[in-house]
């Protein structure tokens, strides 16, 4: 649950995704490997070793116009192929708060 | 109410559309993020978990009820339908979209609100007793001092780059409602044997990563110095202030590592060179701030109207009075309390439509006005004792008539993981389990009143640091985990808390709440000792033992 402002050294440990906020919206989007964006996790490029990363995250960094904040997270790949996010942090980013919210949407 | 003047108006519709422009720059990638980002931070929208969140300033947490409406506008029209009421007096919206926000802030600016200075290294809102101009027993209505405050460093250049953000929080009253020493200036209203209107300046508290209660600067600064005062410090500060290190940046490491006769000594030189100039303020110049507040025009009422004595016979109405309902500086009148810690729920949200709602309740029984409070409740000031049991009535059927104002369930929390991208655990569902297990009435009177304060991260925007009971979340090898201290508080004896143990997982922490609860109610004298009290007296070993004994 590191955040990603402390984020300083690209070293992963395992699978990995480069999540980032929508510009115009804010909401959380996932690098794909068509060089886009998608809110989509299952559609995300994912990485599995340090020189990946930095390259995924420096032309994530590029699209400044399409997402702000790239930063690498952790993912879990189940057998059945499916992508999970890593951590608590990266949950909570894709499927919401953990609350009920005061006023349902 | 203060009315804006013109200059006012001018100033926030300017800054609407000099934001719609840097919006519009931003989208169409003119401006990059890291442009951009200074621009939207002055204009106090962050980018946190799920999306950008915008932040808007309530000044010395005063709304007029035409205000209230128009922030549920915005949560129904550009958010989720909700806002979230902060330890700052400010709300928050949490879903708000980046291409929207220069509409949401013209439709704010229509009642004179604005996001100025919300965010950034520059004098942020001005933080004050929410209970001002109508607490018993209080010096002067400091409001005036707060607005002429807030005027003076309104985009001032000077105050717009600081090392860090600096808060400034004032009182009027011997009961600290504020918490102004844990602000980086905390002004107490006071009067000189003269008889004279003035302040007594405390410099350097604050929470965070390194707390500490702030120290008096000053036992007496004129009103007409205050201003030069104020500029003599932040003149210190920016020259002082590290900017090499954010963690160390805040005026609070200064007054620390120079310690106070030397920073003071700093201050005063600095102060005599600009005291007699034109930060010099005139009487005229307050009597025109004063002048544009507007009054209730208060009736004659008696101390017991037949209403309230007949309504005196339902306990429902008893258990709200007794906690909710606190007197006024006016016979006939009470300041009522409006807890938004309905059991099981966040702290500090309110839905669009109870927004809209207690604004009519504003205007029917408060004249209009509602103050928002830093442990994120809101209030009416001017509620006629007669209309109580009427307005208790509607407040219930709005789901904010919650009677457990100071009690333990009236529980101060940051939004932790669930919103923010700084937070390292999770706070919401930490309070919302606590009142659950605390939402017996009767066993919440019984403990009596105590603070629980919760923080998801080091930065302390839940002030966990000054709860009767402080809970911190921190992560530790991937986990959420809570430290507890206890003996906190934030009024006029503030004190930090001290940890009672090892930190403990998400699933212990409200047993372990119970477990200090159930210590301080076996170890308290009488049921008048407050658990606070019973901590002073005792310190933290009983609790400690209490807690980890089985653990």
């Amino acid at each position: 649950m590191t955040s990603p402002l402390e984020q300083k050294k690209i070293k992963i440990a395992g699978p990995s995704v480069v999540t980032a906020n929508r510009t115009w919206d804010g909401i959380v989007v996932y690098r794909t490997a068509a060089n886009g964006w998608s809110a989509e996790l299952s559609e995300a490029a994912i990485v599995r070793n340090s020189d990946e990363a930095k390259a995924l995250l420096a032309e994530s960094v590029a699209d400044d116009v399409g997402a702000i904040g790239p930063y690498i997270a952790p993912v879990r790949i189940g057998e059945d192929g499916k992508v999970q996010p890593g951590n608590l942090r990266e949950q909570i980013r894709r499927t919401g708060v953990t609350i009920g919210s005061p006023v349902q949407v | 109410m203060y009315a804006y003047d013109e200059i006012d108006r001018t100033l926030v519709n300017e800054r609407v559309s000099e934001f719609r422009d840097q919006v519009k720059r931003r989208l169409s990638g003119e401006l990059t993020e890291d442009e951009f980002k200074i621009l939207r931070l002055q204009n106090g929208v962050y980018l946190q978990l799920h999306a950008y969140m915008f932040r808007v300033a309530i000044p010395y947490g005063t709304l007029a009820s035409n205000q209230l409406r128009a922030l549920a506008h915005v949560a129904r029209k550009y958010d989720r339908g909700y806002g979230h009421f902060t330890t700052r007096q400010n709300i928050q919206f949490n879903w708000i979209k980046l291409a929207e926000l220069p509409d949401a802030l013209a439709d704010l600016a229509e009642v004179g609100i604005h996001a100025m200075q919300t965010s950034g290294n520059n004098m942020r809102n001005v933080t004050s007793d929410q209970w001002t101009g109508v607490a018993p027993g209080e010096i002067e209505d400091p409001r005036i001092w707060s607005e002429l405050i807030r005027q003076h460093t309104t985009l001032h250049p000077e105050f717009s780059f600081l090392p860090r953000k600096f808060k400034i929080a004032i009182t009027a009253s011997d009961h600290d409602r504020a918490a102004i020493k844990i602000h980086d200036i905390g002004l107490k209203l006071i009067k000189n044997e003269k008889g004279e209107t003035g302040f007594e300046v405390l410099v350097g508290g604050g929470l965070g990563r390194t707390p500490f209660i702030g120290k008096t600067i000053k036992h007496f600064v004129h009103g007409r110095d205050i201003l030069s005062y104020i500029e003599a410090i932040l003149r210190v500060y920016n020259q002082y202030g590290r900017r090499d290190n954010i963690y160390k940046a805040r005026i609070k490491i200064l007054v620390h590592e120079l310690g106070i006769e030397k920073f003071s000594r700093e201050v005063e030189d600095e102060w005599q060179h600009i005291r007699n100039s034109s930060l010099q303020i005139d009487d005229e110049v307050i009597e025109d701030i004063r002048s544009r507040f507007t009054y209730p025009a208060y009736e004659k009422l008696p101390h017991m109207p037949d209403e309230l004595r007949q309504a005196a016979a339902d306990p429902g109405f008893e258990a709200w009075r007794k906690n909710s309902v606190a007197p006024h500086k006016v016979q006939g009148y009470s300041i009522v309390t409006v807890s938004l810690k309905p059991i099981g729920a966040p702290p500090g949200d309110a839905t669009a439509e109870q927004m809209d709602a207690l604004a009519d309740l504003a205007d029917k029984y408060s004249f209009g006005e509602i103050r928002v409070g830093h442990e994120q409740n809101l209030a009416l000031p001017h509620v006629a004792k007669r209309d109580l049991p009427a307005l208790w009535k509607a407040l219930n059927r709005l789901g904010l008539a919650t009677p457990n104002v100071n009690l333990i369930t009236d529980i101060i929390a940051c939004p932790g993981l669930d919103y923010c991208s700084l937070a390292n655990a999770r706070s919401i569902p930490i309070a919302q389990e606590l009142t659950r297990r605390f939402s017996n009435h009767e066993l919440a009177n019984l403990i009596g009143r105590l603070h629980i304060n919760i923080s998801g991260c080091i930065n302390a925007c839940g002030h966990h640091h000054v709860g009767h009971i402080g809970i911190l979340g921190v992560e530790k090898n991937g986990e959420e985990v809570y430290q507890i201290t206890i003996g906190g508080r934030a009024d006029e004896s503030a004190a930090l808390g001290n940890l009672i143990g090892p930190g403990v997982k998400f699933d212990e922490v409200a047993d372990v709440i119970e477990d200090v609860v159930e210590a301080y109610l076996a170890l308290r004298e009488r049921p008048e000792e407050l658990f606070i009290d019973t901590v002073k007296r005792l310190g933290v070993e009983p609790f400690k033992e209490r807690v980890y004994a089985t653990r």
